[in-house]
């Protein structure tokens, strides 16, 4: 506990809170021009996807045995790196971890921001778009795609609460707080702060709701991960015929989310001069939590490659060649070992959980991670039961064409986009719950 | 749909009604349905070469709005709206011939890779040339066994791991074993092809190869013409031809006799070109028939004879070995 302080001080702190938690939705130099990056990828975006819709699926190197590619991929990214949201906020938060508070936010904007786009992502991989409501028309129980469209928006409902229930007070105070603001961000704020005034009795109610919807989400967001992994596991494909392809999944997520968490983290704390909410040891702890998750990673990928390569059944032998030391091995290894064996090894050291050099790493992890995705969905599909015959030179391989490329560089800056808007609107540092660990939560109300 | 052109316009109608009048030999087909016919041509069965004729004197059977046969007077066809019509093909389409269950036997030692039954399959489905409803595969176990030519349909399966896995219920499996496409629900999200073990579904990346003439034909989801793009495509054991008491198209174009088809339900199975019919269990049994991959346990339609005492010797490519090959 906190040595009380002094209303002096408490109002002094008070106004620090404010002050830092206003300033990255202030306006900034590198606003514009970055959302006008984002924007001009998102145009490339447009014209590549209008290209895909007119003349058709084929315009990606995507053919009759490599039916699913880069895209598929970018789904299991996007919804893998949102389940960071449950593992800090629910997860840490319930195991009583009190440093994470300042890391939840960001986690749950993260969180919102990919599995928004993952629910976008998929739909360029359909072929028919149009029909899209299909899936509500004709939906059928027993399709796992119907299980991951129930679950993700399950989870982007249940992640959106958790985003702004926690908001509540903080908007309440910034509506009071923020003067210069447009009129409609006061009406947003005050139509999202519920019309808090701070009574201990909304109090309770806030901290209850808030560990109620804390508990729900792990286990909605370990389905959407683990439904995503059965998209593969429920076939009975050579590679993806496995049962330890539900846990391997979410403990990657982990690792992916984790790596993603970090960089925004720094990019927040460089930007904004909030080295005292993100400080050397928060990017220390993150650091421990990604040697962490990495380990259990690794120990799934050596049940995922290890147990087969002992056996080397026939097919599997075909796939694990490939992995190892023919077309895939390139790539493979690089994600095996520069993407996750190295970054476990040099975290282990607390000089590599500094925050530029963690960030390095996490930068390293989470690119690795995506290509893992495309070693997880294309290799499989180059070595059916049967031999691919009769068909011309390009169904044999997959190497993504700049629609794809254009495609999934639109995906991320969506992401991105949604990302850095949900910033701007809202306050990234909880302070509300700072006071309250505080003890100045009496202060945190009062304040004008 | 209004077009300035009077010509296409004209032989848009005349399509819509040679596809009305499909349907009215279809229904024909079904009602006088009697077994197979191993010769083509059976009479009331032409339904496209009476509309050609354009004899106006002539009397052709139609389906009506409430699904009753009728007859009319070629002259007095007009065309109509084609949504009805489609839906009355998809009924049919979906419910299947009641009492069957179709399965197909193929005798691997007369298989010489002739193609034909890919090319009339082709033809008929219109696919384009890399799409295979039915691919004669190069074949060989391993190291030391002999390869062989192994024709590769669809096996429409029992335990269909492909309609399992459909979000849409695009995909289905109806009561005489047939495992049907409709490329009006399909969205294409090729999870099916995924599934699918035997490598047997087909997608259009791009658009179909006759989409400009199909454009106005009633879809058929029998013959899963016209295709679509951005749908999934599949042998469909030509549902069609079944349904006129025909043999499917690949079974009657084979020269080598390499295919027999028939009703597991009738223990009866009619070789494609003798037009021989024989017991399917004795078949099975004298030959020690097989079926693929049975570990998967798909429970497939397709049987297997196996490749001994082959009328041909293996040959591709000038080569009787097949060691360059790409096989698991």
């Amino acid at each position: 506990m906190s040595e009380s302080l002094s209303k002096e001080q408490a109002k002094k702190l008070v106004d620090k809170y404010a002050e830092d938690a206003i300033r990255p939705m202030k306006n900034h130099k590198g606003f514009l021009p970055w959302m006008g990056f984002l924007g001009l990828v998102m145009v490339v975006f447009g014209y590549a996807y209008y290209i895909q819709l007119t003349e058709g699926l084929g315009v990606t190197a995507m053919r009759d045995y490599v039916s699913w590619g880069l895209y598929i991929s970018n789904f299991v990214f996007f919804v893998a790196v949102s389940l960071v949201g449950m593992l800090v906020s629910a997860v840490l938060g319930l195991a009583g971890q009190k440093w994470v508070k300042p890391i939840t936010r960001v986690s749950e904007i993260i969180a919102l921001g990919f599995v928004m786009v993952a629910g976008l992502v998929i739909i360029t991989d359909m072929g028919r778009p149009d029909r899209f409501l299909n899936l509500f028309l004709h939906g059928r129980l027993q399709s796992p795609i119907v299980w991951d469209v129930t679950v993700i928006t399950t989870y982007v409902a249940i992640s959106t609460l958790l985003f702004i229930l926690p908001l509540i007070p903080d908007l309440a105070f910034i509506k009071k707080k923020m003067k210069d603001m447009p009129v409609w961000q006061y009406q947003l704020y005050n139509i999202l702060s519920l019309g808090w005034i701070g009574t201990p009795e909304q109090y309770k109610i806030l901290h209850k709701s808030i560990r109620m919807l804390s508990i729900i989400i792990i286990p909605v967001a370990m389905a959407i991960h683990t439904v995503t992994s059965w998209l593969f596991a429920s076939t009975l494909r050579i590679g993806w015929d496995t049962t330890v392809f539900g846990p391997y999944f979410v403990a990657g997520a982990f690792v992916a989310g984790t790596a993603a968490v970090i960089i925004v983290m720094y990019i927040l704390r460089s930007n904004y001069k909030l080295q005292d909410y993100f400080t050397d040891h928060h990017f220390d702890m993150m650091g421990r939590l990604l040697v962490l998750v990495s380990l259990l990673y690794a120990y799934f990928n050596i049940n995922e490659f290890l147990v087969p390569a002992y056996k080397m059944k026939t097919g599997e032998a075909v796939h694990l060649h490939t992995l190892f030391q023919g077309a895939y091995a390139g790539l493979f290894w690089v994600v095996q070992i520069i993407g996750m064996g190295l970054p476990i090894f040099f975290m282990i050291f607390k000089h590599w959980r500094k925050p530029n050099n963690l960030t390095f790493i996490a930068v390293i992890v989470l690119i690795g991670a995506f290509l893992k995705r495309i070693i997880i969905v294309v290799p499989t599909l180059l070595h059916p039961h049967l031999p691919i015959q009769n068909v011309p030179d390009e169904f044999h391989k997959y190497m993504p064409t700049w629609i794809e490329v254009a495609v999934t560089a639109g995906a991320f800056a969506m992401a991105l986009m949604i990302i850095t808007i949900l910033l701007k609107i809202f306050p990234v540092i909880p302070m509300w719950e700072l006071a309250e660990e505080k003890g100045i939560t009496e202060e945190f109300e009062k304040y004008d | 749909m209004s077009d300035n052109n009077s010509n296409p316009k004209s032989r848009r109608d005349f399509l819509k009604i040679g596809s009305l009048i499909g349907i009215g030999a279809v229904a024909a087909g079904a009602a006088g349905y009697a077994g197979f016919a191993a010769q083509d041509g059976k009479e009331g069965h032409g339904g496209e070469a009476e509309s050609a004729l354009s004899d106006s004197e002539k009397k052709i059977k139609v389906l009506t709005e409430d699904g009753q046969l009728a007859e009319i007077k070629a002259s007095e066809l007009s065309p109509v709206q084609k949504d009805q019509y489609t839906s009355a093909l998809q009924e049919q389409g979906r419910e299947g011939i009641p009492g069957k269950h179709w399965v197909m036997v193929i005798d691997l030692a007369r298989c010489r890779n002739v193609r034909a039954c890919m090319a009339s399959c082709q033809n008929a489905h219109h696919l384009r040339e890399e799409q295979h409803h039915i691919n004669v595969l190069r074949m060989q176990e391993s190291e030391h066994t002999e390869p062989y030519f192994m024709p590769k349909p669809c096996f429409h399966c029992d335990n269909p791991p492909c309609t399992k896995v459909c979000p849409v219920d695009a995909t289905f499996k109806r009561q005489d074993g047939i495992v049907l496409i409709d490329n009006e629900r399909c969205i294409g999200c090729r999870f099916c092809i995924a599934a699918c073990p035997y490598s047997a579904r087909v997608f259009n990346w791009f658009e179909p190869k006759n989409h400009e003439e199909d454009e106005d034909l009633l879809y058929n989801v029998e013959l899963n013409v016209p295709q679509k793009k951005g749908t999934i495509s599949k042998c469909l054991f030509s549902a069609d031809r079944l349904r006129e008491g025909k043999l499917p198209y690949c079974v009657s174009a084979c020269p080598n006799g390499v295919y027999y088809f028939g009703d597991l339900n009738e223990d009866a199975v009619t070789n494609g070109t003798s037009g021989e019919t024989t017991r399917f269990s004795e078949l099975i049994r004298k030959n020690a028939g097989y079926t693929l991959l049975p570990e998967l346990g798909t429970k497939p339609n397709v049987y297997y004879l196996p490749p001994k005492n082959r009328m041909f010797p293996f040959e591709y490519n000038g080569k009787t070995t097949l060691e360059d090959e790409h096989h698991v």
